[in-house]
């Protein structure tokens, strides 16, 4: 099945409100969902024997935040979740997208919220765990939301753009 | 007053739950991995795997290297198989930018990734078989697998870290005369000064190591004890295994068909076009009748027969080699610009599906550079699949799953 279908299936059961765009023009074509729907778009995609994507090939997050200032077209700030979907059965791919703002409610240091999906596929415990750590978003429902690669007294997400690199951790000289 | 049955009270008498780090220094969790168990004497009611020891935020490095500068990060996360993951990356770069590698540059790569798998399997049975005591099919593994590096050293210069194949192809041609590898001089009885070109002198050692293969079949494989502590242990079946995450050799071994080499996207696969192999699934016919489906010995066994499978892609690759059309590289300058887009491939690493996603942005530095972890996935069904089992066959889980902590924690 392909990407385009797979939107027209989940336009069909969702809506425009929850299945917001479908983008072609890319090497891999991807579907964004709002960020509210994503756990119930997930599990049907999962379930529906169309699709029956039985796997969660990776998910991850992005910080988008053009730091350099020359840049002509900067890009809109806001981080996105993306997750790669693979059926053993149908043999088919697809790639979703919730995009959220950096900080929620615009306020510097409130973590953006996204539905976790560890209950459609278990991998997707660890995969959110390192987007909380690395990224910063917080999945709500998952069971276990704590840093995985980081110490668990880390401060700050690395991967985001404005990260500032600490200056020293437990007497270690950062710099 | 009397009880009913006085073995009720007997069985409901229980030791206390103790907690007991395995690792991060433990030799028996491939590197920095920490177990935390919690235990009912040598019973294991939960593992918690504790990651992230040697974490170096390659994702972050890779935002301010451009494609080719990031090559060599890529082989310092799986250093057990950096070949495997030079190709895995420099693969997403070419499907990003729609570089079309020539037919030499693809047979090169099939000879230099599929004799990687090779190597990196040879660790992994080593590895293995002393995981659970035994200490002889370690030293043959190596014997073997430093034949393999020799081979590297002499098309690259390095033994680990290679950064040999790049976004268009790879950085050398394979050398046309080599002083024979002095570790395969001595095993074949050559004259240690004899020259001769890359491709006889792997060609001769395939021819010493096939015969071989049947030693650590007789050394592992068969062994009473091996299969006393492998068979019917940490059974995994295929609908978990998905679940989880898990590919490559842990997914075939629950019984799961599916290699990227076949089954993955057409810039990997026309690589494997026109090859004959097979792809090892288990259940095996001739696996001992104590085997279940999906259990250690089944993920160790899939291993082995793919070390046989990939010793013919090579040979068959170097058949083709020669006549082979194209240059071994299209160039690729270390400041090419990234186009306005993303790409995600996964590929068939020794240990998995590894995977790795770049976002350009116009620049050379790409704007997020993710890579996803094979072992990362693989190992986070060791929580559920060692609930359960006794403190010693943890060793022969997480073993079985064949884990490089570099590639985990990036």
């Amino acid at each position: 099945m392909k990407v385009s279908e797979v939107h027209a299936l989940l336009l069909e059961h969702f809506g425009a409100s929850a299945i917001l765009a479908l983008q072609e023009a890319t090497k891999d074509p991807w579907i964004e969902v709002a960020a509210g729907s994503i756990a119930d778009a997930c599990q049907f995609l999962h379930d529906d024997p169309r699709t029956e994507f039985d796997a969660l090939n990776d998910l991850c997050g992005a910080d988008y935040l053009e730091t350099d200032a020359k840049k002509k077209n900067p890009c809109e700030p806001h981080v996105e979740v993306v997750y790669h979907l693979y059926s053993y059965t149908h043999k088919h791919w697809a790639k979703l997208k919730v995009k959220v703002p950096r900080w929620q409610g615009d306020v510097a240091g409130e973590l953006p919220e996204v539905p976790s999906v560890s209950h459609v596929w278990a991998i997707a415990d660890w995969h959110e765990r390192e987007a909380f750590d690395l990224v910063g978003i917080t999945f709500t429902g998952h069971p276990n939301l704590r840093r995985i690669l980081c110490p668990e007294d880390w401060e700050g997400h690395p991967l985001r753009k404005d990260y500032a690199f600490p200056l020293e951790y437990h007497g270690i000289r950062g710099k | 007053m009397q009880l009913e049955d006085p073995r009720i009270i007997e069985f409901d008498v229980r030791t206390d739950e103790m907690l007991v780090n395995m690792g991060p220094q433990h030799p028996s969790t491939h590197g920095v991995l920490r177990l935390l168990l919690r235990t009912d004497g040598e019973v294991i009611h939960e593992v918690t795997p504790y990651i992230g020891y040697l974490h170096r935020c390659a994702e972050k490095i890779g935002e301010n290297l451009s494609p080719p500068q990031w090559i060599p990060y890529t082989d310092r996360m799986d250093y057990l198989a950096g070949m495997n993951m030079n190709l895995g990356f420099a693969l997403t770069i070419e499907k990003l930018m729609g570089i079309e590698v020539p037919e030499k540059a693809m047979v090169l790569r099939v000879i230099i990734s599929e004799l990687g798998r090779v190597a990196s399997h040879l660790v992994g049975m080593g590895a293995y078989g002393l995981d659970l005591g035994s200490f002889s099919p370690f030293l043959y593994a190596f014997r073997e697998r430093e034949i393999i590096l020799d081979l590297f050293e002499e098309v690259c210069g390095a033994r680990l870290t290679y950064s040999y194949i790049t976004p268009g192809g790879a950085t050398h041609d394979l050398p046309e005369k080599i002083t024979i590898p002095p570790g395969l001089a001595q095993l074949t009885g050559r004259d240690p000064n004899m020259t001769l070109s890359w491709i006889d002198a792997c060609t001769m050692f395939l021819d010493w190591m096939t015969p071989r293969i049947k030693e650590y079949h007789t050394l592992l494989t068969r062994n009473a004890i091996f299969i006393k502590r492998t068979a019917g242990i940490g059974v995994m079946p295929g609908d978990m295994a998905i679940n989880y995450g898990c590919t490559g050799p842990v997914l075939r071994g629950s019984g799961i068909d599916h290699d990227l080499r076949r089954d993955g996207e057409p810039i990997y696969t026309r690589m494997y076009k026109g090859y004959d192999y097979e792809i090892p699934v288990a259940p095996f016919k001739d696996a001992p009748s104590e085997a279940i489906l999906g259990d250690n010995w089944c993920r160790f066994y899939v291993r082995m027969m793919e070390v046989v499978q990939a010793i013919k892609l090579v040979r068959q690759a170097m058949d083709k080699y020669p006549t082979a059309k194209g240059d071994y590289r299209v160039p690729f300058r270390m400041g090419t610009k990234l186009p306005n887009d993303e790409a995600y491939l996964e590929t068939e690493a020794p240990r998995g599906q590894m995977g790795f996603y770049v976002v350009g942005d116009g620049d050379a530095e790409p704007f997020r550079a993710r890579a996803k972890s094979s072992c990362f996935c693989n190992l986070s069904v060791a929580g559920p699949l060692c609930q359960g089992v006794l403190i010693a066959d943890i060793p022969a889980i997480v073993g079985s799953l064949d884990i490089v902590m570099g590639e985990i924690d990036r």
